[in-house]
């Protein structure tokens, strides 16, 4: 991909005395869009203010194409932000808020006309300019937001959780519209989410934060398929993750059962956690797979029925478009390409700290 | 049914007659011909006349204005000032601060007239028109902090960095985003300061000098030597402007109100707290 923009050098945030980022290293690179996802209060917020200038980091540094800008207040920097709540000026209308960048710049008032009207473009509002603020709906005032972020043509655009109050559809038209202006325009879009879903629609990159650390980074299929730890494969998408033993190369025990597997590189007999997703669990008549249960419930989720079985030693969530009666004896098969091993880590906390980011 | 909503409309009537009576008999008096208050004597509008006459109520009349505009426009500038830096805090410390803020207005007028006066007695300053600007100013700044707080507190947090996103240096970004956000706080300020310092005669009656009264003073010393009803004109003025200025001030803030869903925040409620 392309060359390096941002690179967070080494960054300790703390407030008062808790510590909000413990010693965060990252790179963001050009035209990319890149995602910080991760429970409420891990960090991802106050990380896009480090780079959007709001705050000052307690220390490291913040390199913006190559030049140290960690002191430059916000005013200064070649980024623009789409806050949470839009943050618009309601006393002025909609052209005066795409075009209050602008006016700043002492851009002349043709030249002002023109850029505002292709923004209003890009965000599908034309002839709102003369429209106030707080006429506009939801949608349409977080459009407005993006307009004039965008209006300064900045190399990056910083947005926090920009989808947050809009209902699903909406937030689901914006996601393709939000992918569409960044590979239109070819600027690099860091977006701060606690969605996975919206994370792996969008991103180019996800980082995945827990409690001020980076947890993994790498594009959305590497951190769906190839989670790092049980953090990650917890909190992106549906998982069963199960207390393992290496017992040497491809060959895992979990489950009360031994299973062939294509990881390797393992002490022997070390003590790892299986992720195994549940659209991976193939389901059989009795005695046909490897491991007996029995179907404990079943709900139906649209497009597939979600299944709890249990087995001896753990209870399996298994989807599958076949519906299974609640009761029933059926036996599981787990393929080796199913199975993924991680290095144990601390047990996941991330879920229960609520969806709200603050 | 019908008998207690008619009792509950007479018992309405009934307070209001109690609560404006005194000025309503006021406001009468002052379109009587006769001098004596016992003795209708027809309409007439000498007292008026004699009234805009008289140079020293007109001298009086100027400094009430002057004064209440000076003090108001220096209380709106301290006053934001002040609520911004307050809104600023952290929690702890703005809860004192503004509790100290607003304790000046439940404080007996008396009771900061006479320390007032200490103070300036104090300084060696000459009692006259500074010092009662002064004194102005002093019991004006809780209104526009209270006025201009809630303003500050509706205002999006991110606002004023989204400016300073766009390009905006600090001071910039206050001025063309935050003051116009919180301008209508700062204006029902000033109209509340305005008003509370056309009203005041106890605070102003200690801090001036001699030959330099506001109305108020004016209508108590010419009181002292019998109401003559110059002063019922003069009163009835007074209290027509007060009232005016009241009813723009809460239906300000009531429109407000209802555009921001806010709870409503009576200005009346507030004056009344003096």
């Amino acid at each position: 991909m392309e060359k390096e923009l941002i690179r967070l050098d080494n960054i300790v945030m703390h407030f008062g005395g808790t510590e909000v980022l413990n010693c965060l290293n990252l790179h963001i690179r050009d035209r990319e869009f890149l995602t910080m996802l991760g429970p409420s209060g891990c960090g991802k917020t106050t990380t896009l203010r480090i780079i959007g200038g709001f705050v000052t980091p307690s220390s490291g540094r913040v390199l913006f194409d190559g030049v140290d800008i960690t002191e430059l207040p916000p005013h200064k920097r070649e980024v623009n932000t789409v806050f949470q709540k839009y943050a618009l000026f309601t006393h002025l209308d909609v052209f005066e808020n795409i075009a209050f960048g602008l006016r700043l710049r002492k851009v002349g008032d043709a030249d002002c006309k023109r850029r505002v009207g292709e923004m209003l473009e890009l965000v599908n509002l034309r002839g709102y300019d003369n429209r106030t603020v707080s006429s506009l709906s939801g949608g349409e005032q977080q459009r407005v937001a993006i307009a004039r972020a965008l209006v300064l043509h900045p190399k990056v655009l910083l947005l926090d959780e920009p989808l947050g109050a809009l209902d699903l559809k909406l937030r689901k038209e914006m996601q393709l519209e939000l992918k569409k202006i960044q590979q239109h325009l070819g600027i690099t879009f860091v977006y701060v989410t606690h969605d996975q879903e919206e994370a792996l629609t969008m991103s180019d990159t996800i980082v995945v934060m827990n409690r001020g650390e980076i947890q993994q980074i790498g594009s959305p299929t590497d951190i769906y398929n190839e989670p790092k730890n049980a953090f990650v494969a917890d909190f992106i998408g549906e998982s069963n993750i199960i207390d393992a033993r290496m017992e040497k190369d491809y060959v895992v025990r979990f489950a009360g059962s031994r299973f062939e597997c294509l990881d390797a590189g393992f002490t022997e007999n070390e003590d790892i956690d299986v992720v195994v997703r549940p659209e991976d669990v193939d389901i059989l008549s009795p005695g046909a797979g490897q491991l007996e249960g029995i179907v404990e419930s079943s709900i139906f989720k649209g497009v597939h029925y979600e299944m709890i079985i249990r087995t001896r030693d753990f209870s399996f969530l298994v989807q599958s478009t076949d519906n299974q009666e609640i009761g029933r004896e059926v036996s599981l098969l787990i393929t080796p390409d199913a199975i993924h091993c991680m290095k144990k880590s601390p047990r996941p906390h991330g879920k229960e700290g609520g969806e709200e980011d603050a | 049914m019908k008998f207690f909503k008619r009792l509950s409309y007479v018992y309405s009537v009934l307070i209001f007659l109690f609560l404006y009576a005194p000025i309503v008999v006021l406001i009468v008096y002052s379109f009587n011909s006769e001098k004596s208050r016992a003795k209708w004597g027809g309409l007439t509008l000498d007292w008026y006349r004699a009234l805009f006459s008289n140079s020293e109520i007109m001298r009086a009349l100027s400094t009430t204005v002057t004064i209440a505009l000076l003090s108001s426009v220096i209380a709106v500038v301290i006053g934001t000032m002040a609520a911004v830096g307050i809104y600023n805090m952290r929690r702890r410390s703005k809860m004192a601060v503004m509790s100290l803020a607003y304790l000046p207005m439940l404080n007996a007028d008396i009771v900061t007239g006479v320390s007032l006066l200490l103070i300036f007695s104090a300084l060696g300053l000459r009692l006259g028109y500074f010092t009662l600007l002064l004194a102005h100013v002093t019991f004006n700044i809780p209104y526009v902090i209270l006025s201009v707080m809630p303003k500050l507190k509706q205002l999006d947090p991110n606002l004023y960095e989204a400016a300073q996103d766009l390009g905006a240096p600090p001071a910039t970004a206050f001025f063309r985003v935050v003051m116009p956000e919180i301008s209508p706080g700062i204006v029902t300020g000033f109209l509340l300061a305005f008003t509370m310092s056309i009203d005041d005669f106890v605070i102003s009656f200690f801090t001036t000098g001699s030959g330099v009264s506001t109305l108020s003073i004016m209508i108590y010393s010419m009181a002292r030597r019998g109401i003559k009803p110059e002063i019922n004109a003069l009163s009835a003025i007074m209290f027509i402007v007060v009232l005016s200025l009241l009813l723009i001030i809460n239906l300000r803030s009531a429109n407000d109100a209802k555009r921001s869903d806010s709870r409503p925040v009576s200005a009346g409620a507030r004056a009344s707290s003096r």
